[in-house]
C-alpha cells in the first residue's frame, strides 16, 4: 500500500530543506546580478568579443577529445576485463580504476617532473622528452585521469548484459562483430552516456590541468580574469557562458536518455555469457592496459618517489614544517565542510525519501546543480555573494568551508540516503505511539541507524575537499596554503622537489576517496 | 495486569463508555480518486477484541492508522474514553501500535525496545515494569538479544510487549499474525488473544484472514472499498450474512436467487425455507454445510419431481468432502461427511438442510 501521496510536510523540515536549497542556488543569482549590471554597450562588447568564440572552439574541442578518447580507451578495456577469459580481471580492474586516486594536478606534476630539461626520463634516457603542454598535453592528461569514470560504467554494464540477447542475435545468423555493433553497443548506451556526463563535467569544471598546461578553456580564462586583471564583469559573463555550456550537457544527456527503454522484455533471468577466449590477443589486450596503468599510475607515482628523493639537497626546499603546516590547513577547512555538508544533506535526504513529491525532488536537483557548477564559476559566485551579502565572510575561511560544504553536498547526500531507505519508517511511528514526539522519534528511532551513512558521507566529502583545487584557489584566506594549493604552485614554477611530498600526501588521501566510493558501490 | 502504570487513567465517569468511538471516518490520499476510507464508524468496548476484516486494499489499515494518530483524517472524528482525540498528535493518544513488520528498533536490546515507551519511569520501577511485561509474554531470558538474534514469534512477542508497557487501554494490531508461519499462527494468535483478556486491554486486530478475525474476536466489521458492510459477533456475521459480499468472503457459499414469500422462497433448489421474513425477489445465501447430497429418487424406485444434478468434483479434506456439483445452469458447493460415496459424473439428488439468509433484496 502507497501512503503518503499527499502527505503534508512538517514545516520546520519543509523550511530547513528550503533553506538548503537555497543556499546552495542563491550565488549562481548573485552571479547573474553581477553580470547584469554590464551597460548595453558594455554587455554586446563582452559578449561578441571574439575571445569568446576562441575560448568556446577550445573548450569544445578539448571536450570532444577527451570524450572520443576516452571512449576508444575504456570500451576495450571494459570488454577485456568484463568478457574474456583474462588472468586476473579483478586484479586488473582495481589497477585501472585506481588513476581515479589522481587529481588531474598531480598528473601534470607527474608528466612534467619527468619530461624537460630536468625530468627523470632525461637522467633516464640522456635526452630531454618533450613537455606535455597546450592542447595535446590538456587532452592526454585528462583522458589518462578521467576515463576511469566510463570504465566503471561500460563494465557494470557489460556485467549486466543478458547473454541470452547475444545468443539470439547468433541464431539470426549474425556474426561476432556485427552482433556487438548492433546487439550489445546500443545496450551500452546509458552507461555510455552516463560515464560521457560524468567526463564533460570533469573536463568543464577543470581548472588544474588546463591551467598548469597553458590552454586557454573558459576555466582558465576565469581564473586570468581574476588573477590578473579581474574585470569582474566580464569573469562573471565568462562563468555564465561556462554554466550555459555545462547546462546544455546536462540538457543533451537528459534528452539521450529520454525513450530509452532497455529493461529486459519477459520473464527468466539473466544469464552470464560465456567469456571469450583471447587467444592470441592477449599481448594486444596487456598493451592497451599498460597504457593507463604506467601514464596514469606509473608516470605520477615515479615522479613523486623521484622528486621526493631529490627532496633534501634541493635548494628551495623549505622545512618539512611547510608541509605539515599546509596538511593542518587542508584538514581545517575539509573536515568542518564535511561535517557541514552531512549536517545540509541530512534534511533534504529525508525530504527526498519520506515525502517523496515535485518540491523534494526539485530541492535536491538543487543540491546537483551545486555540485556540476564548474568550480571556479561557483566560487566566483561565492565571492560576488559575500561581498555583496555577507561582507563579514569575504576572504575567510568560514567562507571556503561553506563552499566546499555547499560544492559536495550532492556527494553527501548519496549515502545518508541509502541509510534511510534501509530505516523504515514504521519505526519512527512506533516512536509516536509511543509518546515521542517527530522530532524525538527520528532522533531515537532513525538517526542511531544513520550513522554509518553520516559517516561515510562527512568522509566522501572530506576527501573531495582535501583534494579540491579550485574552490581553494580562489577562496582561501590570502597566504592560506593547503595541499593542493601547494602543488599547483610548485609545479607551476617548475620546482618539483619541492612539490614532490605535498603530492604524495594528496595521492594517499585520493587513495582512500577511491577506496571508500569503490566499497559504497559494492553495497 | 497491573494498571497503576497506566498514563492516561479514565476518570470514574467514563466508566461504561466504550473505549473507543469512531464516527463517519473518511480519508482521501488524492483528490482524483475515490476516499479510500468512506464513512466508517463502530465502537470497541472496554476490554474488547475488535476485529477489521477485508481483502486487501480495503481501506482497512488506513483506518487503523487515523485511529492511531499516523494519518489524519478528512472528515469524521475518532474518541478515546469519551475525549475526542482526531486531531491530537500520534504521541498523545496513549494507543499501542503493534505493526505487520514489527517495526522493533534494531539498535536497541529487547530490554530496552520495551523500555522505550516508559518515558516516565525511571530507574527501579521501569526495570520491574519492563521485566514484567517481558514476563507476560516469557521472553525474559531474551532480554539482552538483539530484535535481529530472535525468531519471527519472539520478535512478535517483543513488539507486543513494546506496545503494552506503557498501559495503553487500547492496542492497535496490524496484520500481526501474517509472517509467522501456519504452525506458529496459531499458538501465538491464542496466547496475544489470552494475554489481552487478562490484561483487560482493549485492542483492534486488522486481518484479510477471515479464519483469524472469526477465531480471535469478540466483534468485527466487514470492510469492503472504504466502508463497513456489517458489524456484528463472528457468529452474526457467518450465519447470518446482511450482503453478497460478507457472505462469500466469511467462507464458501452459494448464491441463489428466489422470490420470497414471508418465511419460504421459491428457488431452483425448490421451495426452501428462510431465516427471517421477506417478500419479493431476494438473493439467498446457503453455506456448503447447509447442503447435502444424496441418490437420485429412480435408484431408490421411486418417480416423482425432484432436483437431479451431477457432481463435477470432488475434494477430501479429511474431516469433511466438498463437492461441486452441476444443478441446471448453477453450479453449488456442498460440504458432506468424509464418507460420502459420490464420484465425479454421478447423478445426484440436492438436499437443503438448512434455512437460507437473505443477502439481497429487491433484485
Amino acid at each position: 500500500m502507497v501512503y503518503g501521496l499527499s502527505k503534508p510536510i512538517p514545516r520546520p523540515l519543509l523550511a530547513v530543506a528550503v533553506l538548503v536549497g537555497a543556499a546552495v542556488v542563491l550565488p549562481l543569482l548573485y552571479l547573474v546580478l553581477r553580470a547584469a549590471q554590464a551597460e548595453p554597450q558594455q554587455l554586446i562588447e563582452i559578449v561578441l568579443r571574439e575571445r569568446n568564440l576562441q575560448l568556446l572552439g577550445n573548450t569544445l574541442a578539448l571536450l570532444v577529445g577527451v570524450i572520443a578518447l576516452t571512449t576508444a580507451l575504456a570500451l576495450p578495456l571494459a570488454w577485456i576485463t568484463s568478457r574474456t577469459d583474462l588472468w586476473g580481471k579483478r586484479f586488473w580492474t582495481v589497477l585501472l580504476v585506481l588513476p581515479l586516486a589522481v587529481p588531474g594536478y598531480v598528473g601534470v606534476f607527474g608528466f612534467f617532473g619527468a619530461t624537460g630539461a630536468s625530468g627523470w626520463l632525461e637522467h633516464l634516457l640522456g635526452f630531454p622528452w618533450p613537455r606535455p603542454t597546450g592542447y595535446l598535453g590538456a587532452l592526454g592528461v585528462l583522458t589518462l585521469f578521467t576515463y576511469p569514470y566510463l570504465f566503471l560504467n561500460l563494465r557494470a554494464a557489460l556485467l549486466g548484459l543478458d547473454a541470452g540477447l547475444e545468443e539470439s542475435a547468433r541464431s539470426l545468423g549474425y556474426r561476432g562483430l556485427e552482433v556487438f555493433w548492433r546487439v550489445v553497443l546500443p545496450q551500452l548506451r546509458p552507461a555510455l552516456f552516463a560515464g560521457w556526463l560524468l567526463i564533460g563535467l570533469h573536463v568543464l569544471g577543470d581548472f588544474g590541468v588546463v591551467s598548469l598546461v597553458r590552454f586557454e578553456t573558459f576555466s582558465y580564462a576565469i581564473y586570468l580574469q581574476y588573477s590578473a586583471s579581474f574585470d569582474r564583469v566580464y569573469a562573471a559573463w565568462l562563468s555564465l557562458m561556462l554554466i550555459l555550456l555545462t547546462g546544455s550537457l546536462l540538457w543533451l544527456e537528459a534528452r539521450l536518455l529520454k525513450n530509452l527503454s532497455l529493461s529486459r522484455v519477459g520473464l527468466g533471468s539473466a544469464r552470464k555469457p560465456q567469456p571469450v577466449r583471447l587467444g592470441v590477443w592477449w599481448l594486444p589486450s596487456l598493451g592497451l592496459m599498460a597504457v593507463p596503468i604506467v601514464g596514469a599510475l606509473g608516470v605520477p607515482l615515479t615522479s613523486i618517489v623521484y622528486w621526493l628523493a631529490q627532496y633534501p639537497s634541493s635548494p628551495h626546499t623549505r622545512s618539512f614544517e611547510a608541509v605539515l603546516e599546509a596538511l593542518r590547513n587542508s584538514v581545517q577547512a575539509a573536515a568542518p565542510a564535511a561535517f557541514l555538508a552531512a549536517c545540509l544533506a541530512l534534511p533534504l535526504a529525508y525530504l527526498g525519501v519520506r515525502y517523496p513529491s515535485r518540491l523534494s525532488r526539485l530541492l535536491e536537483r538543487a543540491a546537483y546543480i551545486g555540485y556540476a557548477t564548474p568550480p571556479l564559476a561557483f566560487a566566483l559566485a561565492l565571492i560576488f555573494f559575500s561581498l555583496r551579502g555577507v561582507p563579514f565572510l569575504y576572504q575567510t575561511l568560514a567562507l571556503l568551508i561553506l563552499a566546499y560544504a555547499l560544492h559536495f553536498l550532492a556527494e553527501a547526500i548519496g549515502p545518508i540516503r541509502s541509510a534511510l531507505y534501509q530505516a523504515p519508517p514504521r519505526l519512527e511511528e512506533a516512536a509516536r505511539s509511543l509518546g515521542y514526539n517527530p522530532l524525538q522519534a527520528f532522533l531515537r528511532a532513525t538517526f542511531p541507524l544513520l550513522r554509518r551513512g553520516l559517516l561515510a558521507s562527512m568522509a566522501l566529502v572530506f576527501l573531495s575537499a582535501v583534494k579540491e583545487l579550485p574552490l581553494t584557489f580562489l577562496l582561501a584566506p590570502v597566504g592560506y596554503s593547503t595541499l593542493s594549493t601547494r602543488i599547483w604552485g610548485y609545479t607551476s614554477e617548475a620546482m618539483f622537489a619541492e612539490a614532490a611530498p605535498y603530492a604524495l600526501l594528496i595521492v594517499l588521501f585520493s587513495a582512500g576517496l577511491v577506496g571508500l566510493l569503490l566499497s559504497q558501490e559494492r553495497r | 495486569m497491573n494498571t497503576q502504570h497506566a498514563e492516561r487513567p479514565t476518570s470514574p465517569t467514563q466508566a461504561h463508555a466504550p473505549i473507543l468511538r469512531v464516527q463517519g471516518l473518511t480519508k482521501r490520499f488524492h483528490p482524483d480518486f475515490p476516499p479510500v476510507v468512506e464513512n466508517v464508524g463502530f465502537t470497541v468496548e472496554q476490554g474488547e477484541v475488535f476485529a477489521l476484516l477485508g481483502p486487501s486494499g480495503c481501506g482497512k489499515t488506513t483506518t487503523l492508522r487515523l485511529i492511531a494518530g499516523f494519518e489524519q483524517p478528512e472528515s469524521g472524528q475518532v474518541w478515546l474514553e469519551g475525549r475526542e482525540i482526531t486531531r491530537l498528535p500520534a504521541e498523545e493518544r496513549g494507543i499501542g501500535f503493534v505493526f505487520q513488520d514489527y517495526a522493533l528498533f534494531p539498535h536497541l536490546s529487547v530490554f530496552e525496545n520495551v523500555a522505550f515507551g516508559l518515558r516516565r519511569l525511571r530507574g527501579k520501577v521501569r526495570q520491574a515494569r519492563v521485566l514484567e511485561v517481558l514476563g507476560l509474554v516469557g521472553l525474559t531470558v531474551f532480554k539482552d538479544r538483539k530484535p535481529g538474534e530472535l525468531s519471527g514469534g519472539q520478535q512478535q512477542r517483543v513488539a507486543l510487549a513494546r506496545a503494552i508497557a506503557p498501559g495503553p487501554k487500547l492496542v492497535l494490531l496490524d496484520e500481526p499474525f501474517s509472517s509467522l508461519d501456519a504452525a506458529l499462527r496459531q499458538a501465538t494468535r491464542d496466547e496475544v488473544r489470552a494475554l489481552l483478556k487478562q490484561a483487560g486491554i482493549g485492542a483492534i486486530l486488522v486481518t484479510h484472514d477471515q479464519e483469524e478475525a472469526l477465531s480471535f474476536a469478540d466483534r468485527l466489521a466487514v470492510m469492503r472499498s472504504g466502508q463497513l458492510e456489517q458489524v456484528g459477533t463472528p457468529e452474526e456475521v457467518y450465519h447470518r450474512p446482511r450482503t453478497p459480499f460478507v457472505a462469500q468472503f466469511l467462507g464458501r457459499t452459494n448464491l441463489i436467487p428466489g422470490e420470497a414469500r414471508g418465511l419460504e422462497a421459491e428457488t431452483p433448489l425448490g421451495r426452501i425455507l428462510l431465516s427471517e421474513e421477506a417478500h419479493g425477489a431476494v438473493l439467498l445465501s446457503l453455506r456448503p454445510e447447509g447442503l447435502g447430497l444424496a441418490m437420485p429418487l429412480g435408484h431408490l424406485g421411486i418417480s416423482g419431481k425432484q432436483l437431479e444434478g451431477t457432481v463435477l468434483a470432488r475434494e477430501f479434506k479429511g474431516h469433511d468432502m466438498t463437492y461441486r456439483v452441476q444443478l441446471g445452469n448453477r453450479e453449488l458447493i456442498v460440504q458432506e461427511s468424509p464418507e460420502s460415496p459420490f464420484r465425479p459424473g454421478d447423478k445426484v439428488r440436492v438436499l437443503v438442510r438448512a434455512k437460507a439468509v437473505v443477502v439481497g433484496r429487491g433484485q
